[in-house]
């Protein structure tokens, strides 16, 4: 199941490799997270960041996402720096992060709207389609603030559904979801795999997803 | 990749109206700032006097400080919520020059917060016995001094954003900043009551103001990046 993805050969154009990072160092209160790390992430490829709690798997997303500035070291997109081309970066990224991006006061459909809208163009039929699929058919219209944590996780997750981005980044996805939801998300990392693009993931959860590979910290 | 992607006034607009609807269903957000203006003034006439002649030239004055301190009241709502709900690392991850998305932010935010206050203004100047002719002057200084104190005090929200508890640091960078507005606006009016022209005064905001749309949303834009990090 697990093929350790990482290793130093520094052919960063090789074909297929979309993100890949080199002597990556981060340093936190004196304290180093991480060094001399290196990882390719290639097309189609599910990487699972693994660590113990405050090993430093946020802070390397934020990082990969330029969230993060803190670090030394290369981080490339198709080969060319990302602070070279940060908008074609960011339009092929998806970030969910621990905050998962959700107004509460917003209903999920006008959450989605805006969301969305920062990337691509969406119609609200795609909108509806997805909500529907993650299981919120009935609550496209109340105020987030009434919806569970689960249910705004989902939320966040039906932007997954409805995105074309090629490298989906996500923190923790999993942790209020209930177990269909769980398998559901698989199914769905499993899917963005199949189509080419490339999922990059912190959990502590046990993935069962044939194209994984995974990367421990600290 | 298949779908197309948005162009930069396409996200400004849908960065511009979610902002609105939030401020529309979070009312108090509105409504504080306003009521908050229309208390302090009001204060004044029972505080000091309710003859005209000394209300008449403080009132310019008192206007002015009051929308000062409204503005500084509403300030926090900008990018509290956003920070705290994950949805500025989506603004900031966005494709698009943060500059216009910010602007957007700005523009709700005023409108929302300064536009009211200058569309009641009148009202209060009467309240505060203004002579008739320096209405015009008082509403149009305010047109371009909130803008200018919302573009202003943007950045140091966004400065401060990411600290927990706050206090009074706010003010402490804001009013450095806001306090030339302030200057111009009463002397505009002023002006006008001793039967000059304030167009002077009026332009030199004019200048403030553009100063402040093109340049103002590029420091948010910075400070937003250094406080999520």
């Amino acid at each position: 199941m697990s093929s350790v993805a990482s290793n130093n050969s520094l052919d960063a154009n090789s074909e297929g490799i979309m993100l890949s990072a080199r002597q990556l160092f981060c340093e936190r209160d004196d304290r180093v997270l991480f060094k001399n790390l290196d990882f390719d992430l290639a097309e189609g490829q599910v990487l699972q960041v693994q660590g113990s709690n405050g090993s430093g798997k946020t802070t390397l997303l934020r990082i990969l996402c330029g969230l993060n500035d803190s670090y030394a070291g290369s981080i490339r997109w198709y080969g060319q720096e990302i602070e070279e081309q940060a908008a074609a970066f960011f339009a092929s990224l998806l970030y969910i992060g621990h905050r998962v991006g959700v107004s509460k006061v917003l209903t999920p459909i006008e959450n989605l709207r805006f969301s969305c809208s920062l990337k691509q163009a969406v119609s609200d039929d795609q909108i509806m389609g997805a909500l529907k699929k993650v299981g919120l058919r009935c609550f496209e219209e109340s105020p987030c603030y009434t919806l569970s944590a689960g249910q705004q996780q989902r939320v966040s997750l039906a932007r997954l559904l409805i995105s074309p981005a090629k490298l989906w980044v996500l923190d923790e996805p999993f942790t209020t979801l209930d177990t269909k939801g769980v398998a559901q998300l698989e199914s769905i990392l499993q899917d963005q795999a199949k189509a080419g693009g490339s999922v990059m993931v912190t959990t502590h959860h046990q993935l069962t997803i044939p194209q994984l590979s995974l990367l421990s910290l600290g | 990749m298949s779908e197309k992607q948005t162009t930069t006034s396409a996200a400004f607009l849908a960065t511009l109206k979610r902002d609105l609807l939030i401020a529309f269903k979070k009312k108090n957000d509105i409504v504080n700032p306003f009521m908050f203006f229309i208390i302090v003034v009001s204060l004044f006439p029972i505080g000091i006097s309710p003859e005209s002649d000394r209300l008449t030239e403080i009132a310019a004055g008192v206007i002015w400080i009051s929308v000062l301190l409204a503005s500084m009241l509403s300030m926090d709502n900008l990018y509290r919520a956003d920070f705290e709900d994950g949805s500025l690392e989506q603004l900031l991850l966005s494709p698009h020059p943060l500059f216009f998305l910010v602007l957007a932010k700005n523009i709700s935010h005023w409108l929302v917060s300064g536009l009211p206050v200058v569309l009641v203004s009148p009202l209060l100047a009467y309240m505060l016995a203004l002579p008739d002719e320096a209405y015009l002057t008082l509403v149009l200084s305010l047109l371009l001094g909130t803008p200018i104190m919302s573009l202003v005090g943007s950045i140091a929200v966004a400065l401060t954003v990411g600290l927990g508890s706050r206090g009074l640091i706010l003010a402490v960078i804001t009013l450095p900043m806001s306090v030339p507005v302030l200057i111009f606006g009463t002397l505009a009016v002023q002006s006008t009551l001793n039967s000059q022209s304030p167009l002077g005064y009026l332009s030199l905001m004019l200048v403030m103001l553009s100063v402040s749309v093109s340049l103002a949303p590029l420091a948010s834009a910075a400070a937003l990046k250094i406080s999520v990090n």
